[in-house]
C-alpha cells in the first residue's frame, strides 16, 4: 500500500531530525499558530487523499454485479448503477470542510498577521544582492540606532517589528521556525514581526529568486534572554576601538585602502562606505558571507582574498593581497570585536 | 462572386467508393514540399502539435535531469549557478509554455473536427498559421541559450531582476519577445477553437450532446482569450523598459514591481487552468469508454468545468500572498481559492462513481487516467493548503510548491496525455500501441513520478527554498534529494519508453479497427486512420453517445451513413450554435503557403526587433501586407458561404 507508506515517509523525517529550516515545528507566537494551522490543513489534506485513493483502488478490484461479457472478453456496456450519491454526499462534505478550514484560516490570518501591542524595538531589513542589511532602532531613542548585518539578536520573549525592504531586486524574508516570510521589495515597505519564545540560533533564508547566489544568502537569529540582548545592543552601540597598532596598524591602512570604500567601521572616519556590511562587530558574528561560510579566520582569510572563488558573482572582487596584506588585514579585521 | 447567390439543398446519401474516391482526391494534399508546407489538414497539424511538443517536453526534461543531478547532494559543482539558473527557467517556460498547452492544442486539433463530425475545423488556414508560430517562437525562446545566455530569471521572471540594470543581456528580451510571439499562436488557436465548436458540429449535435472532450477545450480556450492579452502587455512592457528605458517598472521613478506580478498572474492562474481542463476532459472523454458506461453527471462536470474556469479569473493573488497586500484582500483571494476547490470536487466523484458504478477493463490507457485521479487529488489538497494565507507564507517558495505544480502539471496533465495517446494511438495512426509494454511505461513513470515528486512535499516542509542551485549538508535536506533525483530518472526511464512504445507501434503495430475500444463518440464511427475527408457523408447526431445507442437506448437514433454529401469542392456544413441545425454550407480552404509565409514574416519581424535591426523589423511588418492579401483574396472557389434549405 502506497499512501499509508507516504504517510509515515511524510511525518517521520520532520519529527524525528528536523532541520533547522523545517517549520513543522516553530517557536515564536507569529509562527506557533501557523505551525497549528499547517498539521491540521496537512492532516485533513492527507486524509483527503487516501480516501479518493482508497475510492479509486477499491473501485477498480471490487467487482460489482455481473452484466455478463462481450464476445471479445469486456463487461457489456450499461447505464451502470446510479453513481450520483457520490456527489450528492461528496460535494456537500467537501464544502462543509472547506468551510471549517476557511475559518480556521481566517482565524489564524488575524492573529499572524501583526504582532500584538506596539513592539518598541523595530529592525529595518534591507535585501541586497545578496546579503542582508539591518538597522536596529528603539522607540523614542534615537541615539540607540545601529547597523548591522547578516545576523539579528532578539530578545526572548518580546515582538519585534520587522520592516523590510530592498536595495535592488525582490527577495524574501523568512525565519522559519519564527514566522512566515514577507518579501522586500524596492520601492515599497513590507511589514512582518518576530517573536522567540525559547533562547536559541534560527536560520533564515531568501526565498524569493533574487539571482546568481540566492542560494546563498541566508542570515541567522539569535534570541537571548533580556539581560543578554541588552548587553549586545549596548556592544553593539559602541564604535570601534581607537587605532590598533602593529600588524593590525598595517592591516587597518590595508582596509582603508582596499574595503573601506564599500563597508564601514563605525568610529573610523577612513570607513564609511555603505555599499556592503557594516564591519564595526564583525568578529561578534557567527558567519560570513550571509551565512555561507563559519566565521573562522581560515574562512575570513579565504573570502577577503578571493570572494567571487567561494560565492560566483559576488560583487566583492578578488583582492589580490600579497601574503603580508592578507596577514595584516586579518589581525585588523580580529580586532572588530 | 456575390452576383448570383445559390441556394442548394445537400444531396443526402449512402457513402459510395465512387464518392470515397471523389473525396480522397479532393481533400488531400498534393505530394511534395508544397503539400507539406502548405496543408491545412487538421489531422496533420493536430500530429505536428503533439510531435513537437512532445519534442519540448523531452528537452525541459533533460534540463531537469541536469538540475536533479545538480541537487542530488549538498554542494555540489556540476553545473554553475549561472548555468543552473538557466536550466530552470528554461525548464519552466520549455514545460508550461511550449508542452503543456501545445500538446493539448495537439490532440485538440486532431480530435475536434472528428468529434464534432465534421471534416475540418472552422479556419484551416488559421489552424496552419498558429501550428507555424509556435513552433517558430518555440525556436525564437530558445536562440538565447544557444546563442551564449538563456533567460536566468525564472519562468514568472520578477522584475527588478529582468530589467536590464540586474540583467544586461540579451536573454530577458529573447524571452519577453518570445512569449509575445508565442501569444499570437495562442491566441490565434484559442478564436479558432470557439468558431469550430459554436459553428461546425455535425447536425443534431445540440449543446447538451456535445462531449466531455470539448468542453475542456472551449473553456480552456475562451479563458486564454482573456488571459494572454495580459501577458503580452506585461512583457511588451519589460522589453520597453529595456529596451527604450520606459520606466513601468522602476520604482526609482514611479513605477511598480508587483505590477508586473498582477499582470503576471492575471493571466498566469487562468493559464494553469488552461493546461489543466482539457487534459481532465480527456480524462473524462476516456474513463467511462474503460468503465462501460457513461460519465456519471456528465453535465455537472460540464459546469464544473465551466465555473473553475470563470473562478479561475479570481484567485490570481494566491501566488502573491507574501508581498504585503493588504490582509482584508488576501482574505478574499484565498476565499475564491478555497471556493475553487468545489467544482474539482464535482469532477473527482464523478470520476470515482464512474469507476465505482462501472465494470473497469485495465487497459494502459486506463491505468493512466485512473492514476490521474489520484495525482489530481493530491495536486490539489497541496493547493488547497497553500490558499490558506498565512500558511502559504510559510509553504510558497519552497519545495512545497515545487511538488505541488509537478503534480498538478504531471498529474493532470502528462498522465492524462499519455493515457490519451494509448487511447487515440490507433485512430490517429491505424495501429494499435503495445499494451506489454504499457504495463511497463505506466509503472516505471506512475513509482517513478511518486518516487521523484512525493519527497518534494517533505524537503518543503523542512524548509528547503525552490530555485537554490546547491544547499549545505547540514539542512537535513541530502536523503530526500538523492531519492527525488533517483525518482526523476525512473520517470525519465518510463517516459522513454513511452516514446520507444510509440515510434515502435507506430512500423509494427497491430493493425487497428474503426473502433478498437468501443467507445461511443463520433471519431470512433471512421477508418482508422480516418480518410482525408473525415466523414465521406455528414453524420446526424441525436444523443451524446451515438456509437452506443443501440446497446444503451435500444435503437439507433443518430444517422452515421447516411447523411449530407456536400461534394462540391470543399464544403462543410455550418450549424447553429445551440441546436446544431444546419444553418449554411461552407466552402473551406485548401492547400496554401499563406499560413507559413506570414509565420515566417511575424518570426522576422521579432527577430528584426530583437537585433534592434529596425529596417527588417519594418521590412517584415510591410511584406505582411501583400500576404494577408494573399490569404484573404476572395477566391472562386471558395464563394461565398451558402444558406441551406432547411
Amino acid at each position: 500500500m502506497r499512501r499509508p507508506f507516504a504517510i509515515a515517509l511524510l511525518i517521520a523525517p520532520v519529527l524525528a531530525h528536523a532541520g533547522p529550516m523545517t517549520y513543522m515545528v516553530s517557536h515564536g507566537a507569529a509562527a506557533n499558530p501557523i505551525t497549528k494551522l499547517g498539521w491540521g490543513l496537512l492532516g485533513l489534506s492527507i486524509f483527503v487523499a487516501t480516501f479518493i485513493a482508497f475510492a479509486v483502488l477499491i473501485g477498480i478490484w471490487w467487482k460489482r454485479g455481473d452484466g455478463g461479457y462481450d464476445n471479445r472478453g469486456w463487461p457489456v456496456l450499461s447505464h451502470g448503477r446510479n453513481g450520483l450519491p457520490w456527489l450528492t454526499i461528496g460535494v456537500p462534505i467537501s464544502i462543509v470542510l472547506l468551510l471549517l478550514s476557511a475559518i480556521w484560516t481566517f482565524y489564524v490570518l488575524g492573529v499572524a498577521a501583526a504582532a500584538p501591542g506596539h513592539p518598541k524595538i523595530t529592525l529595518q531589513v534591507t535585501g541586497h544582492q545578496w546579503w542582508w542589511e539591518v538597522r536596529y532602532s528603539y522607540a523614542g531613542a534615537p541615539q540607540r540606532t545601529f547597523e548591522t548585518a547578516n545576523e539579528i539578536h532578539i530578545p526572548v520573549g518580546v515582538p519585534v517589528e520587522v520592516h523590510l525592504t530592498s536595495a535592488d531586486v525582490i527577495h524574501s524574508f523568512w525565519v522559519p521556525q519564527l514566522a512566515g516570510k514577507t518579501d522586500t521589495i524596492p520601492g515599497q515597505m513590507n511589514h512582518a514581526w518576530l517573536e522567540a519564545d525559547k533562547a536559541g540560533v534560527y536560520r533564515g533564508q531568501c526565498t524569493e529568486f533574487c539571482g546568481l547566489q540566492h542560494a546563498h544568502m541566508a542570515l541567522y537569529v539569535v534570541a537571548q534572554p533580556q539581560k543578554a540582548f541588552d548587553a549586545w545592543w549596548v556592544h553593539q552601540l559602541q564604535p570601534a576601538t581607537a587605532s590598533p597598532s602593529g600588524l593590525a596598524g598595517e592591516g587597518e591602512t590595508t582596509f582603508n585602502a582596499r574595503c573601506a570604500i564599500c563597508h564601514s567601521v563605525r568610529g573610523k572616519p577612513g570607513s564609511m562606505g555603505v555599499l556592503g556590511p557594516d564591519l564595526t562587530h564583525l568578529m561578534t558574528r557567527g558567519t560570513i558571507a550571509a551565512g555561507t561560510l563559519r566565521n573562522t579566520p581560515g574562512n575570513l582569510a579565504a573570502w577577503v582574498s578571493d570572494a567571487p572563488a567561494q560565492k560566483p558573482g559576488v560583487d566583492m572582487p578578488a583582492e589580490n593581497l600579497t601574503g603580508p596584506q592578507l596577514q595584516a588585514l586579518l589581525a585588523y579585521l580580529q580586532t572588530l570585536k | 462572386m456575390a452576383a448570383n447567390p445559390t441556394f442548394k439543398t445537400p444531396v443526402i446519401a449512402q457513402p459510395t467508393g465512387e464518392l470515397r474516391g471523389k473525396m480522397e482526391g479532393m481533400w488531400s494534399d498534393p505530394p511534395g514540399l508544397y503539400g507539406w508546407l502548405g496543408t491545412t489538414d487538421h489531422k496533420k497539424i493536430g500530429k505536428r502539435y503533439l510531435v513537437t511538443a512532445f519534442v519540448f517536453l523531452m528537452v525541459g526534461g533533460i534540463e531537469a535531469l541536469g538540475m536533479r543531478l545538480q541537487l542530488a547532494q549538498p554542494n555540489e559543482h556540476l553545473l554553475s549557478p549561472g548555468l543552473y539558473n538557466q536550466f530552470f527557467s528554461m525548464h519552466g517556460f520549455t514545460m508550461i509554455f511550449l508542452y503543456s498547452l501545445p500538446i493539448l492544442s495537439g490532440f485538440s486539433n486532431y480530435l475536434w473536427p472528428l468529434i464534432l463530425g465534421t471534416r475540418d475545423m472552422a479556419f484551416p488556414r488559421l489552424n496552419a498559421f498558429t501550428y507555424w508560430v509556435f513552433v517558430l517562437a518555440g525556436i525564437f525562446l530558445y536562440i538565447g541559450f544557444w546563442g551564449g545566455k538563456g533567460t536566468d530569471v525564472g519562468w514568472f521572471n520578477y522584475v527588478p531582476l529582468a530589467e536590464r540594470q540586474y540583467n544586461p543581456d540579451w536573454n530577458v528580451d529573447v524571452y519577453s519577445l518570445g512569449m509575445i510571439f508565442l501569444g499570437v499562436s495562442t491566441t490565434a488557436g484559442a478564436v479558432n477553437f470557439i468558431a469550430t465548436m459554436f459553428r461546425t458540429r455535425a447536425p443534431g449535435m445540440s449543446i447538451s450532446r456535445v462531449p466531455i472532450m470539448i468542453w475542456g477545450t472551449l473553456v480552456a480556450n475562451i479563458g486564454i482569450l482573456f488571459a494572454v492579452p495580459a501577458v503580452s502587455l506585461d512583457f511588451l512592457m519589460l522589453w520597453l523598459d529595456r529596451r527604450f528605458g520606459t520606466q513601468f517598472f522602476n520604482p526609482a521613478t514611479g513605477g511598480r514591481p508587483l505590477l508586473w506580478q498582477h499582470l503576471f498572474w492575471i493571466f498566469g492562474h487562468p493559464w494553469v487552468y488552461a493546461i489543466v481542463l482539457p487534459a481532465m476532459s480527456i480524462v473524462s472523454q476516456g474513463l467511462p469508454v474503460y468503465c462501460r458506461r457513461p460519465l456519471v453527471a456528465h453535465s455537472a462536470v460540464v459546469l464544473a468545468t465551466i465555473l473553475t474556469m470563470v473562478l479561475g479569473f479570481g484567485v490570481w493573488v494566491h501566488h502573491m500572498f507574501s508581498t504585503g497586500l493588504p490582509v482584508i484582500a488576501m482574505g478574499f483571494f484565498a476565499a475564491a481559492s478555497f471556493v475553487i476547490v468545489i467544482p474539482s470536487a464535482v469532477s473527482v466523484f464523478a470520476w470515482v462513481a464512474t469507476i465505482w458504478t462501472g465494470r473497469p477493463v485495465f487497459t494502459t490507457a486506463f491505468k493512466f487516467f485512473a492514476a490521474e485521479i489520484v495525482l489530481f487529488v493530491i495536486g490539489g489538497v497541496s493547493g488547497f493548503m497553500t490558499a490558506a494565507v498565512p500558511l502559504d507564507w510559510q509553504l510558497t517558495d519552497t519545495y512545497f510548491v515545487v511538488a505541488h505544480i509537478h503534480y498538478v502539471l504531471i498529474g493532470i496533465n502528462v498522465f492524462p496525455v499519455v493515457g490519451g495517446i494509448y487511447h487515440w494511438f490507433p485512430k490517429m495512426t491505424g495501429r494499435m500501441m503495445s499494451e506489454r509494454l504499457g504495463w511497463w511505461n505506466f509503472w516505471l513513470m506512475f513509482i517513478g513520478f511518486n518516487l521523484g515528486f512525493f519527497p518534494m512535499h517533505i524537503s518543503g516542509l523542512e524548509g528547503m527554498p525552490r530555485r537554490i542551485y546547491t544547499y549545505p549538508a547540514n539542512m537535513g535536506w541530502g536523503d530526500l534529494n538523492l531519492v527525488t533525483t533517483i525518482g526523476a530518472f525512473v520517470f525519465a526511464l518510463g517516459v522513454l519508453l513511452f516514446v520507444i512504445n510509440v515510434i515502435r507501434s507506430r512500423f509494427v503495430g497491430e493493425k487497428a479497427p474503426a473502433n478498437p475500444w468501443d467507445a461511443p463518440t463520433l471519431e470512433w464511427a471512421t477508418e482508422s486512420p480516418p480518410p482525408s475527408y473525415n466523414f465521406a457523408v455528414i453524420p446526424r447526431v441525436a444523443t451524446l453517445h451515438p456509437l452506443w445507442e443501440e446497446r444503451l437506448d435500444g435503437s439507433r437514433q443518430s444517422l452515421l451513413d447516411e447523411g449530407a454529401v456536400l461534394d462540391d469542392e470543399h464544403e462543410i456544413p455550418a450549424t447553429t450554435a445551440l441546436d446544431a441545425e444546419p444553418d449554411a454550407i461552407m466552402k473551406m480552404p485548401h492547400t496554401t503557403l499563406a499560413p507559413v509565409s506570414l509565420a515566417l514574416l511575424i518570426a522576422g519581424t521579432f527577430v528584426g526587433l530583437l537585433m534592434s535591426m529596425w529596417w527588417v523589423a519594418a521590412a517584415c511588418l510591410l511584406a505582411m501586407i501583400p500576404a494577408l492579401l494573399w490569404w484573404f483574396w476572395p477566391r472562386p472557389e471558395m464563394g461565398w458561404a451558402e444558406r441551406a434549405r432547411p
